[in-house]
């Protein structure tokens, strides 16, 4: 595989800072902090700083504009939520909202030529998909204490041996299945996007691939976020 | 030039083995093995995500005939409808983007990749 133009490797290389391509070809400390998913998660968190900022500038008691939109767009999340996980659940939301929106923004960054989703890395979904399991064992002591150990008993004590080994491979199955779906989505998008450029460029045969990773990168982090609510529904709920 | 690159991937594969013989050098029996073990993978990667493929499509085909069954009894309930067979159909086409990893990793990420890269003069070995 050729290697991609990416823009703030180019600008950095420019600055004089060691870049690499690839994390097989890093060997200090300073060329692993510069890789490509590691400058671009800097990018997707300064875009969503200023957007923040902007909406969150002066905060008017009837909004207009961006203000407004990200009103709807955040209400609408927490209502979404609550439904799912219930009142107690409440304060649990900046996580999924915060993860929803780079994941989402980190998605559609891979649609623009010259620019890298982070998310096409395994190493970003790995650590969003930790972040959220060890957030639900985290919600399950605080909420049960101790007896958070009967969410891996089942239903009859003398099934116990049987039922939580399987409950364990469960929670590891979490993070896999939450990681490798982001990341093969995308990372799947991003190689079918280069191989038909490679073949076909001129001809403009991604385009019609690019609207599908514009679906595909929403619905990925909506399902990531209904996951993770879901998660800790079950993790605030009482052991049945 | 997508029939250049078929010709040359196609002419590729099939002199894999006679090519790496015809190498002079130490290790040349391990070469071949290591080459061989590349050819098997590549092999099975194709045939993992067409199967996975196969069994995604049912799957999220047996879906969608539910969930558009549903709309046409009550388009009343067509957006909860919609949404939920959303999720479905993105929790189905998970487990085929598993096999697309396993296959990519089979691919580009192979234990005897730097040997095929160094054979064909991408990376050195």
């Amino acid at each position: 595989m050729e290697h991609p133009i990416l823009f703030v490797n180019l600008l950095l290389e420019k600055l004089g800072l060691p870049v690499v391509a690839s994390a097989s070809q890093a060997h200090s400390f300073l060329q692993y902090l510069l890789l490509p998913h590691v400058t671009y998660t800097w990018v997707v968190m300064a875009v969503l700083f200023i957007l923040g900022s902007m909406a969150a500038k002066r905060l008017e008691m009837v909004p207009r504009g961006g203000q407004n939109f990200f009103e709807t767009v955040i209400v609408g999340i927490e209502n979404f939520m609550i439904d799912i996980t219930g009142e107690e659940g409440r304060f649990a939301f900046p996580v999924i909202a915060t993860l929803g929106f780079f994941i989402l923004l980190s998605n559609y960054m891979g649609m623009i030529p010259g620019f890298f989703a982070p998310t096409a890395s395994i190493n970003t979904t790995l650590a969003c998909a930790l972040i959220v399991v060890i957030f639900t064992h985290v919600i399950g002591i605080r909420f049960h204490g101790v007896k958070y150990i009967k969410h891996f008993m089942g239903p009859i004590w003398w099934l116990t041996p049987l039922i939580m080994p399987i409950e364990i491979i469960g929670h590891v199955a979490r993070v896999l299945s939450l990681s490798i779906r982001l990341f093969g989505n995308i990372m799947g998008e991003e190689l079918v996007l280069a191989i038909l450029f490679f073949l076909a460029g001129l001809y403009l045969a991604p385009l019609p691939m690019m609207f599908l990773g514009l679906f595909t990168g929403f619905i990925q982090a909506f399902i990531f976020c209904l996951l993770s609510m879901m998660y800790f529904a079950g993790a605030i709920e009482e052991a049945h | 030039m997508s029939k250049k690159v078929g010709l040359l991937t196609t002419l590729f594969l099939l002199a894999l083995a006679t090519v790496a013989l015809a190498q002079e050098g130490a290790g040349t029996a391990e070469k071949v093995e290591g080459l061989r073990f590349f050819l098997y993978s590549a092999v099975a990667a194709g045939f993992g995500i067409a199967i996975a493929a196969f069994g995604c499509g049912i799957a999220q085909g047996i879906a969608l005939k539910s969930s558009v069954e549903g709309i046409a009894r009550n388009p009343e309930a067509s957006g909860k409808v919609t949404v939920t067979m959303l999720i479905g159909l993105a929790m189905i086409e998970s487990l085929c983007i598993y096999a697309l990893v396993i296959a990519l990793i089979l691919i580009y990420a192979n234990p005897v990749s730097s040997l095929i890269q160094g054979f064909i003069g991408l990376a050195a070995h």
